[in-house]
């Protein structure tokens, strides 16, 4: 269905793209191999890294499994009551944990699940003689289902609003029962993206650092992430930092190949576009049931970030937004995100029309088939390569170029770019791919193509998704402080790099107030990523 | 689509909806064991009244009676219809045996006869053997057969057709409309059937139930309503 | 596009640029010493006044990642001066050859343990020390062996020694008391221990959030509450066996092409100018003379009896040894 000029630039994107990853990862590895450091002597296979790795593994199946688990019920209530009051608001919410800088999060956590929070003091007045405490493995477990169920939850529920209303009014007309409905109808449309959805998550706890060491309780929770961390900034130990992360990177790589191995269905028919109306769960145990859900699952999220906003109002905070520090922090803040945002929804992109191009070839050949899937594997891999390793080997690089703190603006803009991809990917080849199936053919057809098929076919269509993904990898950014903190200089403050410094200099009131405004832009960018719902809601009320 | 005789009446008395702006206002019947075509522009209340049929929506005034028996406030499941809308009629991710069974039980949980009585359904639509093809193998004729296949397993003596060959092409919908004209020979079901096509109204229907605005403007056999041009909405739906 | 937009985002960010004046003296640093409210500032004026030319501090994340840095960057280094190294990593640091002697009189510095060296000069110091807050501990412990031995529902809050230096001097501390028993002294010590976090900043968040009563600082850490907070509630707790010394070191690149001006640099520090700036900027002791008075507060704050420290050599020998004793007692079951 696409032009032979389609095709090449298809694939040609592909490859740039492809090109841009690799050479960014490779080139900062290699740099780091060929460092000529003393090596260190310690054996990399050792008991220490052993029980590093088991612990890493662990920790982050366990965390997966109970995120998924927990996401599960919420989603299925949520998308059972479309009218639920606050669900959009709820849905927002739920993006915002992913935008928190780490810290800042445990420290909210801990204002609600800790030795003095809120809960052990309801625990107390009840009558219980010790705080019941979570640091070791259950304060990971509970860090990691804080940030992971709201993405779990939000993936699910897009999915399952995408289902055609048809769907529920069959169901409703069969007379299925809940069981039935969530056998036949849920689970398989959960399904297909689980696997998906597990594995981002599985990555993201496996390389968890500063939740796992604040959380863990003690040395014996450590994961990879930290082992690479130390040896690379603390033992100087180039080598061996790159062979903990090939390490990192092989057994993700090997947990995500088995979660693809899983038995996924096939695609749903596209969705006709018949407002979702569920007639299904109208019986007031179920609908205790679904408030009561969706009632713990927005406590969960909204009370951490609820202390928070306590602590944050407590800060002096028109002479924080007023001093130059911050303005200046801000921008620089907006600037990357921005940036780094647009970058990742542009590589995306180009990986996305790759495959639908390789995959549009009738015969496409052996190795075109191979690069679609190595493309599929890289967009979601990257996120396992630690911003320690790939920021460390380009300063060695640019180094001999001129002073590397000038160009640390445009590698924390790679570098966030790059670990927003996955979670980019994730919105957007759902998304691009059903466009691409509804309009290809028409649109070849009407030989429709260039500028005229962007704005008339593509923004129309896309425009909420691009928005959605590029809110999701601004937030990412936003939040973020391990890149930043490898270049972090006076003259490149961002946000989190700012609240860091003053936390560092006892200046905690100055770091909550900071704390509170990251939360507030967060909301705002979720708001520009779900812009679009509430209208389409409306629209159709009237039929 | 099951033993004509028990096949009911079904009248809608002084239904009265409102959905947003728009005031909807029902008053007609529809015959036991016929064909019904309801007509009228689009936005004009065509599915609204189906819905109302079916259960899925309720009204905030008057009653939906099916030979006289009043199931205003019934669940859909618990009111004898079935449903054939004009897409995505088959679960997606489930294949055409799976699709059919669950019109005869909800948890397919089925018995030898009950997997006989769909293998047979199938023969009757003209799809023997398919049972495991998956919806997206089919072409969008097939899966409307599959659809009537599992309304013919469901022994339900209502039907309600929303459209269900405005998507095909027009040969086809002539043969899918001698399949149903078949169909309703052996099962003498109530039918109604959503439908713009004023040459497929013709095919089919025995009675018209003709709606504007909300409200039904016209109620007659298909032969009186044909000749009803002075309504300029109805000549305007006849000349296409 | 994407040049587009990412030009557009940036050059504002990049704009800053300096313009080279004729003496560029360039210090790399760790970042809190360059902030707004950090000895920097104030230095860079200071300095200027007095020797017609510009000072440029390079801020990186900690002492630590200062030495990772300059191996990084070996003789290329735009460095003229390192400051904020410390006497454990002074080792390592020597080892890399990229420093030089400094060859000046270091009379004028006094630090408790009475460390001095050829290539490093101290400009400031702190002990560790387990700080406190009085209103949710009444009797803190008097000794290190009261710590380890004490009521296990009394937390603390540590850092962890593979990724930070106050981590690192709790762990020569515990050995410096404690010797080849230590392993067993960290074991009842876990008990207490309610998490070990990455760096200073987690464990001092926890602590002033409330979460523990006791964490990990410095004896100087009370002086900054007091003074900027005019609060009383966080005290430092002094202990017996004496407190370990953290020392911090400058010291001059031998790449440097501005010799004389950094060793310019390297006197001034020893001098009152430098050291009055220090207390209440860095929030550590001087070393050497100040001509103003300390702040009241500094008098309230606990003078060590001892001073404990360990030979830098033997540090760095032995740290990923005692590191691995340490992981072995913290993590066993």
């Amino acid at each position: 269905m696409l032009t032979r000029a389609e095709h090449r630039r298809g694939i040609g994107l592909g490859i740039l793209a492809f090109a841009f990853v690799s050479l960014f990862v490779g080139l900062a590895v290699l740099a780091l191999l060929g460092f000529d450091a003393t090596p260190s002597h310690r054996s990399l296979f050792d008991a220490y890294t052993w029980k590093v790795l088991q612990f890493t593994l662990m920790q982050a199946n366990l965390s997966t499994l109970l995120s998924i688990a927990l996401a599960i019920p919420v989603a299925l209530a949520l998308a059972r009551r479309p009218e639920f009051p606050g669900r959009l608001w709820i849905l927002r919410l739920m993006a915002l944990p992913m935008g928190l800088p780490v810290l800042v999060a445990a420290l909210g956590l801990i204002t609600i699940w800790g030795r003095q929070g809120l809960l052990n003091g309801l625990l107390l007045n009840l009558g219980l003689a010790e705080p019941v405490s979570i640091y070791g493995l259950g304060g990971i477990l509970l860090a990691h289902v804080f940030f992971n169920l709201p993405l779990a939850c939000r993936l699910m529920v897009a999915t399952l609003d995408r289902l055609p209303g048809e769907y529920w009014l069959l169901a409703t007309g069969l007379g299925m029962k809940p069981w039935s409905i969530w056998r036949f109808i849920e689970w398989p449309a959960l399904a297909r993206i689980l696997p998906g959805i597990a594995g981002l998550i599985f990555m993201l706890c496996a390389t968890s650092f500063t939740l796992v060491l604040v959380l863990g309780g003690g040395p014996a929770a450590t994961t990879l992430e930290v082992a690479i961390y130390q040896s690379l900034r603390f033992d100087f130990d180039p080598p061996r930092a790159i062979a903990l992360s090939v390490m990192q990177i092989t057994l993700t790589a090997i947990v995500l190949g088995l979660l693809s191995l899983l038995p996924s269905t096939d695609q749903t028919l596209p969705a006709s576009g018949r407002r979702v109306q569920r007639f299904d769960g109208q019986t007031w145990s179920r609908r205790l049931w679904d408030g009561t859900v969706i009632g713990c699952a927005t406590l969960f999220i909204l009370l951490p970030l609820f202390s928070i906003l306590a602590a944050g109002l407590q800060a002096d905070l028109p002479r924080l937004v007023m001093s130059p520090a911050f303005l200046e922090a801000a921008s620089t803040s907006a600037a990357i995100a921005l940036s780094s945002g647009v970058v990742s929804v542009m590589i995306a992109i180009a990986i996305i029309s790759a495959r639908i191009a390789i995959g549009d070839q009738k015969q496409s050949g052996k190795t075109a088939r191979m690069f679609s899937t190595v493309l599929a594997a890289t967009s979601s891999l990257v996120l396992l390569v630690p911003p320690v390793v790939l920021g460390t080997g380009w300063f060695f690089l640019l180094r001999p170029w001129g002073d590397v703190t000038r160009m640390a603006p445009y590698l924390v803009v790679a570098i966030n770019a790059l670990m927003a991809l996955p979670f980019v990917m994730r919105v957007l080849e759902p998304a691009i791919g059903e466009h691409w199936r509804r309009t290809a053919r028409l649109t070849a057809s009407l030989g429709i193509g260039g500028i005229a098929k962007l704005l008339r076919i593509d923004r129309p269509v896309l425009l909420r998704p691009v928005l959605l993904a590029l809110s999701f990898a601004m937030a990412l950014s936003l939040g973020d402080l391990g890149a930043v903190a490898l270049f972090g200089s006076n003259d490149f403050v961002t946000l989190p790099w700012l609240l860091y410094r003053r936390l560092s200099s006892y200046r905690t009131a100055d770091a909550d107030g900071l704390a509170l405004i990251l939360g507030i832009v967060c909301l705002a960018l979720t708001f520009i990523g779900t812009s679009g719902i509430g209208t389409d809601r409306s629209k159709h009320a009237g039929r | 689509m099951p033993a004509g005789n028990q096949a009911p009446q079904i009248r809608l008395d002084s239904v009265l909806l409102t959905l947003g702006d728009t005031q909807l206002r029902f008053d007609c019947s529809f015959a036991a064991g016929t064909i019904t075509a309801i007509s009228g522009p689009s936005g004009s209340g065509k599915s609204t009244l189906l819905n109302l049929i079916a259960g899925f929506e309720t009204p905030d005034a008057g009653k939906v009676l099916f030979d006289d028996k009043d199931l205003t406030d019934r669940h859909p499941s618990e009111r004898p219809v079935s449903l054939v809308f004009q897409d995505n009629n088959l679960f997606g991710h489930l294949d055409v045996f799976t699709n059919i069974g669950l019109g005869i039980n909800p948890s397919l949980k089925l018995t030898e006869q009950d997997r006989e009585a769909v293998s047979r359904s199938l023969a009757e639509v003209g799809l023997t053997g398919m049972e495991r093809r998956m919806p997206a193998s089919l072409s969008g004729g097939e899966r409307q057969r599959v659809a009537f296949a599992r309304a013919l397993v469901r022994e339900r003596p209502v039907l309600l057709m929303d459209e269900p060959f405005a998507a095909l092409d027009p040969g086809l919908r002539f043969s899918m409309a001698s399949m149903l004209l078949r169909l309703h020979e052996q099962t003498k079901a109530t039918i109604l059937i959503v439908t713009h096509d004023p040459d497929e109204l013709k095919r089919l229907a025995t009675n018209v139930v003709f709606i504007d605005e909300g409200e039904v403007i016209v109620q007659a056999t298909t032969e009186e309503f044909l000749t009803r041009c002075g309504v300029p909405a109805i000549s305007q739906f006849l000349s296409g | 596009m994407r040049k587009i937009v990412l030009s557009i985002f940036l050059t504002s960010v990049l704009a800053s640029s300096a313009l080279s004046q004729e003496a560029k003296l360039t210090i790399y640093t760790y970042e809190s010493f360059t902030a707004e409210w950090g000895p920097g500032p104030k230095v860079k004026a200071a300095f200027e006044k007095t020797c017609n030319c510009t000072v440029n501090f390079v801020g990186v994340a900690d002492g630590v990642a200062l030495l990772s840095r300059l191996k990084l960057e070996g003789e290329t280094t735009q460095a003229d001066l390192a400051l904020g190294l410390d006497t454990n990593l002074a080792t390592e640091a020597k080892a890399t050859n990229l420093f030089e002697a400094h060859g000046l009189d270091t009379g004028p510095i006094t630090v408790p343990g009475g460390y001095s060296d050829d290539t490093f000069i101290p400009y400031d110091y702190g002990h560790f020390a387990i700080v406190y807050d009085t209103q949710a501990l009444e009797t803190p412990p008097t000794s290190l062996r009261e710590l380890v031995e004490g009521d296990p529902a009394v937390k603390i809050a540590i850092q962890d020694p593979r990724t930070s230096t106050p981590g690192l001097g709790l762990l020569l501390w515990m050995k410096s008391v404690y010797g080849d028993k230590a392993p067993e002294a960290w074991e009842k010590l876990r008990g207490r221990v309610l998490t070990v976090t990455p760096g200073w900043s987690e464990a001092y968040g926890l602590f002033t959030k409330g979460e523990v009563p006791m964490v990990l600082s410095y004896t100087t850490s009370p002086a900054y509450h007091m003074v900027e907070e005019g609060t009383d509630r966080y005290q430092a707790a002094a202990f017996s066996e004496g407190h370990y010394i953290q020392i911090e070191l400058a010291g001059l690149l031998k790449s440097s092409e501005n010799k004389d001006l950094a060793r310019q640099f390297l006197t001034f520090m020893m001098s009152p100018a430098f050291q009055n700036i220090i207390p209440t900027t860095n929030w550590m002791m001087p070393a050497a003379k100040m001509s103003e008075k300390l702040p009241e507060p500094f008098d309230r704050l606990v003078k060590p009896q001892k001073t404990l420290i360990m030979d830098p050599a033997e540090v760095a020998k032995n740290r990923q040894a005692w590191i691995d004793e340490w992981l072995a007692a913290m993590s066993g079951r």
